[in-house]
């Protein structure tokens, strides 16, 4: 999951890194009052969307009068912001940063991540603050800087002044560098990031180290040991149907096709999806019901993807291990039954007690049209579905 | 023969709870010697014939066991494959899902130099078909053969063995390395151990977006293998920046897509199935049962 800047800025905090003096605010009225007890400006109005690229997109704006932030605020709350980040339909901007801004002296680039290579996590550190740091590995890698982190001896010290020196910064610098870093490392483990990047992290020109923008990603398996995380979620950032699928414990992804898919298995899913593509058709979702693909599970996977007006057909694909067969294609029957579906539907089954449930389907009276393996179910709904 | 597991092969159960105890049955029916489980606090007691003891240590001490299996829940599972290690169990398979990463990092720097091989987490678990199965896969789909397959997802693997064994190919050993971006065994080191086999004639990789294992895997196979390996990568469509299903798959920084996976693969003279229906197919395409490679 992901946060706002500002929730990111007050984590930080708490772990002793340096961020710029700042608060929330839901409009114009709050972010001139803040504006006022911040300081004597400038100040910077940031549009708080969970995407990147907010600053091109005209979401993140300089004013030099507590007036100018309060107009600046109410122009900004309720527009749509495009990204590249956030697809052509854009995100509604409902909240806004308002924080002091500062001389900037030097650009550079953190980040804490896990690496895959080494199992560890691995801060990056970069002197071009303010890019694509996937653009400066492609152009520039030589100025990217790693330090693999031993998990029973955290980062050290040297470390930070090895990541330091690289970086050009030197005297004081250098300790209020160590002391970062390391504040850096407390909150990534403390709070079990998968990501977390300042982008920039800057110098200013009365000598301080600042985190001008922080962006956290957490491991949604360790989420059930962060409470509060819990609380800081934006349900309006994420899809919809994401979240409802979330809180029926079934993975899904959606997608811009219109076949929808229903599948068990994280692989055989995302291969369901391939094959369907392969076959000239376009997938609308990925979908895992998991081991345990009981009748409300498969209605609820049902609804989730016939929430989905693009949906023009759907393909089942279920390779029955542990879960019986017979009783997938019970549930299959009662969904489509429930939902009284509309659109095509194709339905490959194998496994355990496979002739049982081909049974059942061509029992139902429903208007199921079964498939022999993955190439004919995902030819079928391809055919299916540009009949339509 | 095969690899990791065989008939000799006994299996104790970490977390006998009701899925650990369901798949534990299921082992047993398949002829997997399921020697006991580790349930602390109900050592001494029994349940369904399995032996519970409270450590993993005395557990081994009394019924010579040489592998376990975890069961248990995301937040105790780290410390479980710990306390395995620490036992000296050589093989260690986790079939748990959504244990935190970070639980994860410390577990393998635990396991640093230590001989124990840890398979998983997030995995289906290991069988060598018609001598010994760990984990939660539906043995009759399985064949005793010669092809090795190994895989970061469960039922995408069933899907590679079924059309094995529908075309009349069994398996040496199929593992399943789990789809989390911190795990124990690698593509890489399933191939080598295939490779040393001297029962293994072939190969099946199957791998997914994110990461770069089966990059590693591949020029492994270019540079060392001298047996036929055929491929096939999930997530051709996947997006980018989205997880799907697995933690570790997800296409992070424009890294580990399918399509740089593929051409890697086809580079190391990889015969990779262009859908998950061709498989087996592409198996054939460099292999002949008789054990003769053609070329590519």
């Amino acid at each position: 999951m992901n946060i706002h800047e500002y929730q990111a800025k007050a984590i930080l905090r708490e772990f002793g890194v340096p961020v710029p003096d700042g608060h929330v605010c839901y409009n114009g009225a709050s972010a001139r009052e803040w504006a006022k007890r911040l300081g004597d400006g400038p100040w910077v109005v940031k549009a708080q969307i969970h995407a990147g690229g907010r600053g091109k997109g005209g979401g993140v704006k300089l004013a030099r009068s507590a007036d100018e932030v309060r107009n600046t605020a109410r122009e900004m709350l309720g527009m749509t912001l495009r990204t590249h980040q956030t697809g052509p339909e854009g995100k509604v901007v409902t909240r806004v940063l308002v924080e002091n801004g500062c001389n900037i002296e030097r650009e550079l680039y953190l980040s804490l991540l896990v690496d895959r290579g080494t199992s560890r996590v691995t801060v990056m550190a970069s002197t071009e603050g303010g890019m694509d740091i996937e653009q400066v590995a492609a152009e520039t890698p030589e100025n990217i800087f790693k330090e693999a982190v031993d998990p029973l001896l955290g980062l050290t010290s040297f470390q930070c002044r090895n990541l330091a020196l690289s970086l050009g910064l030197s005297g004081k610098l250098t300790a209020k560098a160590v002391g970062l870093l390391q504040g850096l490392y407390s909150t990534f483990v403390s709070c079990d990031c998968s990501l977390l990047e300042i982008n920039p992290l800057v110098v200013t020109a009365q000598g301080e180290l600042l985190c001008l923008d922080a962006k956290f990603g957490f491991d949604d398996n360790a989420v059930f040991r962060h409470p509060r995380l819990g609380d800081m979620r934006d349900y309006d950032e994420e899809d919809p149907n994401e979240v409802e699928a979330s809180q029926h414990d079934l993975s899904y992804v959606s997608l811009t096709g219109n076949i929808g898919c229903l599948v068990n298995g994280a692989g055989l899913a995302m291969a369901t999806m391939d094959i369907i593509k392969h076959s000239g058709g376009d997938p609308a979702n990925f979908l895992d019901v998991g081991g345990g693909a009981t009748i409300e599970r498969v209605t609820e996977a049902f609804k989730i993807i016939l929430s989905d007006r693009n949906v023009k057909g759907i393909l089942v694909n279920i390779f029955g291990g542990i879960m019986k067969c017979d009783v997938i294609a019970t549930g299959v029957i009662e969904a489509a039954r429930q939902v009284s579906l509309k659109v095509p539907l194709v339905v490959r089954l194998e496994g355990t007690n496979v002739a049982k449930g081909k049974q059942l389907l061509a029992e139902s009276g429903l208007n199921i049209v079964a498939a022999e393996g993955m190439a004919d179910a995902a030819k079928k709904i391809v055919q299916a579905v540009a009949a339509c | 023969m095969s690899i990791l597991i065989d008939r000799n092969t006994r299996v104790i159960t970490q977390g006998l709870g009701a899925t650990g105890l369901f798949h534990a049955q299921g082992a047993r029916e398949y002829g997997t010697q399921m020697v006991g489980g580790v349930t602390p606090g109900k050592g001494g007691g029994a349940i369904d014939g399995f032996p519970l003891f409270d450590t993993v240590r005395e557990a081994v001490e009394k019924t010579g066991a040489t592998a376990s299996v975890i069961y248990v829940p995301p937040p105790f599972a780290a410390d479980a494959i710990i306390e395995a290690v620490d036992a000296g169990i050589g093989l260690v398979c986790c079939i748990t899902e959504g244990i935190p990463v970070l639980d994860m990092v410390k577990v393998k720097e635990f396991m640093r130099g230590k001989t124990t091989r840890l398979v998983g987490p997030n995995c289906p678990g290991v069988i060598t078909p018609g001598e010994c199965k760990i984990g939660i896969m539906p043995g009759y789909i399985h064949k005793p053969g010669k092809i090795g397959v190994v895989s970061r997802s469960g039922t995408l693997t069933y899907e590679a063995v079924w059309q094995l064994t529908c075309v009349g190919l069994g398996q040496s050993t199929c593992v399943g390395i789990g789809g989390d971006p911190v795990n124990g065994t690698s593509h890489l080191d399933v191939l080598r151990m295939f490779e040393e086999d001297p029962d293994t004639e072939a190969v099946i990789m199957i791998g997914e977006i994110g990461g770069s294992s089966e990059e590693e895997g591949a020029y492994f196979v270019r540079d060392y293998m001298t047996k036929p390996v055929a491929a096939y990568i999930a997530g051709v469509t996947a997006p980018p920046g989205k997880r799907m299903g697995h933690a570790g798959a997800i296409i992070s920084g424009g890294k580990g897509t399918a399509a740089e996976k593929v051409a890697v693969l086809r580079e190391c003279g990889i015969s990779v199935a262009a859908s998950p229906a061709e498989m087996a197919a592409a198996l054939l395409k460099v292999y002949k049962p008789d054990g003769l490679r053609i070329a590519v």
